[in-house]
């Protein structure tokens, strides 16, 4: 039943559109529904390989049958030892997360309001940007050690580019019109980006955040490679160490739950603030 | 209260916008703006309330020099320009943030009840018609007691029935503050129904044309015959205005047939 709280269909992609929902039920009937089909694939793969490796057709030793990597999970999650990594990773992307959405959200707003600040900050952060991350790491460790910082570092690094992007690109491209609503009430500076500027451009907001947690996830696991002794990236690494590919693909299926479920939360979360959209909401 | 004097406006690009405008507007007054396209009445609406800037000349309300929107000086757009995030109620509020909440609540309640949308507070913009999302835009601008109110083509974007209810919604709503009134339009029948005074201006530069008062009592019957013969002399003198350009280049093909 977990899986089935964290996988958030159709809305998922689309926040702010459920006005055809209109009766509560339907909407619960067909959560099943829209699951049931995207399940088809995956089940149809696991059950065919399955059944390669239990009639011989297969080795499985490179890639071990779900059913044994089921037991890895199973066995792992028992002994609290996933629970043990899989929370020190959370941990390490919440807080690079956090730090990231907060620089990249803050230098966005100035940058996209003040020209003058544009052109003096934006052409080193697009330079910066066209760096792949990863290159940042042995710097990173030089300069914060190889504990927490150096990785929550890195993951603040990648978190904040398509968020600084998402928010410079969302007001540079907001309605003129509405700016000047704000300016006729005298509004401007900080009060201008927070009254106007920002709640104009938080659909565009939310989908920048959320490429921001995906990029999140994909940096934890490189900062997780370059050393570290709990999180999933170590179970990674520890896998490919010893030999054990269940516990790396029982290590990947974590993974894939949290990212998926940390998306559904945020967008759990950024509902709410965008109630008022009069959009498109997608076919149904 | 409201004194254009000597405004001109010269775009980047060399083109004359507004050749040396000058108005004195009374307290209370509701002034109608009409001309064709390209005869600056938007730029000169644009240029008192602050958003634009005259290249010479000046604009004062009550003495202050207009360089920026003033708290005195309330806009209407063509658009209602709502904010989408906002529930009507917040919108109407937007601009009272300075006030004490339970004060700017019942002002928001008041305005609202005055355009007839009492209940309706809680809606968000896009559940809105035309017609009530342009009403709300004016409560938006009503509710902070400016004694300048300007509007720019506001009704220009409505059905004819909506546009004429509005007109008359409009009178009723500037007698409760009777705040001084500018009207831009290219409505003729809109500017006689709601003004006291008339300004024509011509296209090309953009500058006062003709001057016409409208001395119709209220509440105006728009099938009386004195107000068709106000139309007629309006329209007479916007075509005027039209066709006397500077320099006569415009005049000559007529000639030439």
């Amino acid at each position: 039943m977990a899986l089935f709280d964290l996988v958030v269909p159709n809305s998922a992609l689309f926040p702010g559109g459920t006005k055809s929902a209109s009766l509560p039920v339907r909407r619960w009937l067909r959560l099943p529904d829209g699951l049931l089909i995207g399940l088809v694939l995956p089940v149809a793969l696991a059950l065919f390989w399955e059944a390669a490796v239990r009639f011989g057709l297969a080795q499985g030793r490179l890639l071990p049958p779900p059913s044994r990597i089921l037991d890895t999970f199973i066995g792992l999650a028992q002994a609290g030892t996933l629970w043990q990594h899989a929370l020190a990773t959370i941990a390490r992307v919440v807080v690079g997360f956090a730090l990231g959405t907060v620089a990249g959200t803050l230098l966005g707003a100035a940058a996209g309001y003040s020209g003058l600040l544009r052109r003096i900050v934006d052409p080193s952060l697009q330079g910066l940007r066209s760096i792949p991350s990863i290159a940042w790491v042995p710097l990173f460790i030089l300069w914060l050690g190889i504990f927490e910082a150096s990785k929550v570092a890195l993951i603040a690094v990648g978190v904040f580019f398509p968020v600084y992007l998402g928010v410079l690109g969302g007001i540079l491209s907001a309605d003129r019109k509405i700016v000047e609503v704000g300016r006729i009430f005298r509004l401007s500076g900080f009060a201008l980006v927070r009254r106007i500027l920002l709640p104009s451009i938080l659909p565009s907001y939310v989908i920048a955040l959320r490429s921001g947690l995906g990029l999140g996830w994909m940096f934890v696991v490189a900062a997780e490679f370059m050393g570290a002794s709990e999180g999933l990236g170590y179970l990674l690494v520890d896998g490919q160490q010893l030999g054990k590919p269940d516990q790396i693909v029982a290590a990947i299926l974590a993974f894939a739950l949290l990212g998926k479920g940390a998306d559904a939360i945020l967008v759990a979360l950024t509902r709410p603030l965008l109630r008022w959209q009069d959009a498109y909401a997608g076919g149904r | 209260m409201l004194s254009i004097r000597n405004v001109g406006k010269i775009y980047p690009n060399g083109e004359h916008a507004l050749l040396d405008v000058s108005l004195e507007i009374g307290q209370g007054e509701i002034l109608a703006i009409v001309g064709g396209s390209g005869s600056g009445k938007s730029t000169l609406l644009r240029i008192i309330a602050g958003l634009d800037h005259p290249t010479g000349g000046s604009v004062r309300v009550d003495g202050d020099v207009i360089t920026a929107p003033h708290p005195a000086i309330g806009l209407i757009f063509q658009e209602p320009r709502l904010l989408p995030w906002l529930t009507v109620e917040q919108n109407v509020g937007f601009g009272l943030s300075g006030l004490p909440r339970a004060e700017a609540a019942q002002r928001v309640d008041q305005v609202l009840d005055r355009v007839g949308l009492a209940g309706r507070g809680g809606n968000w913009p896009r559940e809105l018609s035309g017609g009530m999302a342009q009403r709300v835009a004016i409560a938006r601008a009503l509710v902070a007691r400016p004694r300048v109110l300007l509007l720019d083509e506001p009704f220009s974007a409505l059905d004819a029935m909506t546009r004429a209810s509005l007109q008359d919604h409009l009178v009723e709503l500037w007698s409760y503050d009777r705040p001084t009134m500018v009207l831009v339009t290219h409505d003729i029948e809109e500017a006689v129904v709601l003004a006291d005074r008339v300004v024509v201006l011509s296209p090309k530069p953009g500058r006062i044309g003709a001057v016409l008062d409208v001395a119709l009592s209220r509440p105006r019957d728009r099938d009386a015959p004195d107000f068709e013969s106000v139309k007629r002399r309006l329209r007479q003198a916007l075509d005027h205005s039209l066709h006397a350009r500077i320099g006569a280049e415009e005049s000559a093909p007529a000639l030439a047939i």
